[in-house]
């Protein structure tokens, strides 16, 4: 154990030169777009060039940028402060806060669906490899990995429109908007969500259900399966070794899905209009609104660290097999 | 190498070569787009503005015809005040091959005959087979002609990615070391942005003033600099492995320079696990060039792109109102399924440990 416990340490003080590392190339994107945010009044005839400097004064974006970066990082070190948006001119720290609710859930709902529905399928799969349910499974799994998410999203709001649906959009109906929880506002959800969970997750179902299928596979092959069968082990206590054993790489999967589904939700969001961080993150970039994104970017990029480490420490948990180095 | 067995192997796998038609076919359609499109691109009909889909016909009043479409009328609807297009059926036009239609720019040459397309001035009445946009240009000539944008940026983005991937991963591998350490590191760092917030993040840097075709290659850069990431890793992997080889070290022992041995031995010793990965990365190029043009960072008009062709259908009322705007898409679809397929089959065919999965 204490093997894994300063391999632990050891990680999360490497993660702190990747994030120093990472919050340097988030400035550099963002100080690379031409313009700042305040060339968006630049052609406005109501706000006077003089205007317009002493905003920047205000706003910090006349000092040179080594000295902008160093100060946004020492506010992040010090006080935790991620910097104030432009647009919104408030902490973007409260800002990201408040939008993470319905991000986080989606993306959890996402992963739950996948997980129920890929792993189940592609132990069906591998069991009966090469069966007419195989190549249907395979097929459309092939097809879910290929299909855009906002064509998706289009085709499925098209289908839904024909038929009469009204739930399209959003996540609730303007009934429901600023109404108190109820029964009737919580049915009214979830016929608005299962459009947005499916266009977010099929890609990765498709994906996971690869995995499962290849990986149980190679398991079955595997000389200890053949030793248990010729131990006169009944089939069914084979086939639970063969998932248990193929489900473990799955673990370090789990690890990339969070980020991968949570970044997933931001096309999705844009087209379906959904109250998640994507469109935020979006009109953000769109505005320069720069502390903003970056602090977006460097969530973004903490939550994939975070999510590798719980991966390879569950896996090593898991696997006795897996030393760490 | 690409030996005759590799060839063997794939050709047991359907969904392999299936997909290698479906490249070929897409390509070959691609190259000559502006010749099998009806109509110029970028001419706009105003008397077609949202026009729906033409049906074509073969029996008109019980008799047979051929292929041919009808003339239209426009009608006002009178409660919604939409236009309405009906078909005039008393206007047979018959769907003819290598006709004369608008001009158009071939490869440097000027142009005007269509592989097919109906013998009628466009202002009056024309051939929509995917319908018409709000300027009345015709869907299918701009998705075809859409494809070189999607097909071949998707294509040198690869090839880019492939180049920086292929060289640090060699100089990983090979060197070890600080340099080891160093690439593996930074790989790391760039893998820790998923990849839609990065490329939106990247594409935002393209100045909106540049031209269309300095876009359009911004794109391609943006592309292979987040792509090249799991070339590199594959690529250190095996030449770790080649590294220890008994040919390496006797090149390395005659006194071969390190470079040389790089790029005359290990490399193209991995040259058929190079063509597995950049097949299964054209996909996510592909995705990546529709997604990017999609939310209108891309490629701009009046230059044309599956994902920019989509852009048009982007609201619910649009949807509601002209569903033929997302038809595009499906090309999109079949295109990334087709390189999918064929990625697939190429690898069981090479790499049958499955040593280029991770991409």
């Amino acid at each position: 154990m204490s093997n894994l416990t300063s391999f632990i340490v050891r990680r999360l003080l490497i993660m702190i030169p990747t994030m120093f590392i990472i919050s340097i190339i988030c400035f550099v994107i963002t100080e690379l777009q031409p313009g700042d945010f305040l060339s968006q009044y630049l052609d406005n005839p109501r706000i006077s060039p003089e205007q317009i400097e002493a905003l920047r004064n205000e706003l910090g974006l006349d000092k040179p940028a080594h000295y902008r970066y160093f100060l946004w990082l020492k506010n992040i070190v010090t006080k935790f402060d991620f910097g104030y948006s432009f647009s919104y001119q408030r902490p973007v720290f409260d800002l990201i806060w408040e939008r993470m609710g319905w991000t986080i859930g989606i993306s959890l709902l996402t992963i739950l669906l996948q997980w129920l529905i890929a792993i189940p399928l592609g132990i069906f799969s591998a069991f009966n490899q090469y069966s007419f349910l195989d190549y249907m499974f395979s097929l459309i799994a092939f097809i879910g990995i290929s299909l855009p998410e906002f064509f998706l999203a289009l085709v499925l709001m098209f289908f839904a429109l024909n038929s009469g649906y009204m739930y399209i959009g959003g996540l609730f109906s303007p009934d429901f908007l600023g109404a108190p929880w109820s029964f009737a506002k919580f049915v009214d959800l979830l016929k608005h969500l299962w459009i947005p969970l499916i266009v977010i997750g099929v890609s990765g179902i498709g994906g996971l259900y690869r995995v499962m299928r290849a990986n149980l596979l190679d398991v079955i092959n595997a000389p200890f399966i053949t030793v248990l069968r010729a131990r006169g082990l009944n089939e069914s206590t084979v086939r639970k070794h063969a998932i248990k054993n193929a489900l473990n790489p799955l673990v370090s999967i789990a690890g990339m899905e969070l980020p991968n589904v949570f970044s997933g939700t931001i096309i999705a969001s844009i087209v379906l209009n959904l109250p998640t961080i994507g469109p935020f993150f979006y009109n953000a970039l769109l505005n320069h609104d720069q502390y903003l994104v970056m602090s977006f970017l460097m969530l973004i990029a903490f939550i994939t660290q975070v999510g590798n480490l719980l991966a390879d420490i569950s896996l090593a948990l898991l696997d006795p097999r897996i030393r760490i180095a | 190498m690409i030996s005759k067995r590799v060839i063997n192997q794939f050709k047991k796998h359907k969904l392999g070569v299936i997909g290698l038609w479906i490249v070929v076919g897409l390509y070959i359609i691609m190259i000559f787009s502006d010749f099998f499109a009806p109509y110029s691109y970028m001419t706009t009909h105003s008397n077609v503005t949202y026009a729906p889909p033409s049906k074509i016909h073969f029996f008109h009043d019980g008799k047979f015809m051929g292929p041919f479409v009808y003339g239209f009328k426009k009608e006002r609807d009178p409660v919604t005040f939409l236009l309405k297009f009906e078909e005039d059926r008393s206007k047979i036009y018959k769907i003819e091959l290598f006709v004369k239609g608008e001009e158009y720019n071939f490869y440097g040459l000027k142009a005007n005959i269509h592989f097919f397309g109906i013998k009628v001035d466009p202002q009056e009445t024309m051939i929509l087979l995917f319908g018409a946009d709000r300027f009345g240009r015709d869907i299918f000539s701009r998705t075809l002609v859409g494809s070189k944008v999607s097909l071949t940026a998707s294509l040198l983005g690869t090839a880019i990615s492939l180049l920086i991937g292929a060289i640090m991963g060699a100089i990983s591998g090979y060197y070890g070391g600080a340099i080891d350490v160093l690439i593996q590191r930074f790989i790391e760092v760039l893998s820790s942005f998923p990849r839609i917030p990065l490329w939106l993040a990247l594409s935002v840097i393209l100045p909106p003033n540049w031209p269309s075709t300095w876009v359009y290659f911004g794109i391609i850069v943006v592309l292979s600099l987040i792509g090249w990431t799991g070339v590199a890793r594959v690529v250190r992997g095996m030449t770790l492995s080649l590294k220890e080889k008994e040919f390496i070290v006797a090149a390395k022992v005659s006194g071969v320079k390190d470079m040389k041995i790089i790029t005359s031995h290990i490399l193209p010793n991995m040259s058929s696990y190079l063509i597995v990965v950049a097949t299964l990365s054209i996909p996510g190029m592909i995705l990546g060039e529709s997604t990017i043009s999609f939310l209108g960072l891309g490629i701009k008009e009046p230059m044309t792109s599956w994902g920019l062709l989509l852009k048009e259908a982007q609201s619910l009322t649009e949807i509601a109102v002209h569903p033929w705007l997302i038809i595009p898409g499906f090309f999109i679809m079949i295109s990334v399924l087709a390189f999918n397929f064929l990625g697939d089959g190429l690898r069981d065919a090479i790499d049958p440990y499955r040593t280029s999965e991770k991409v």
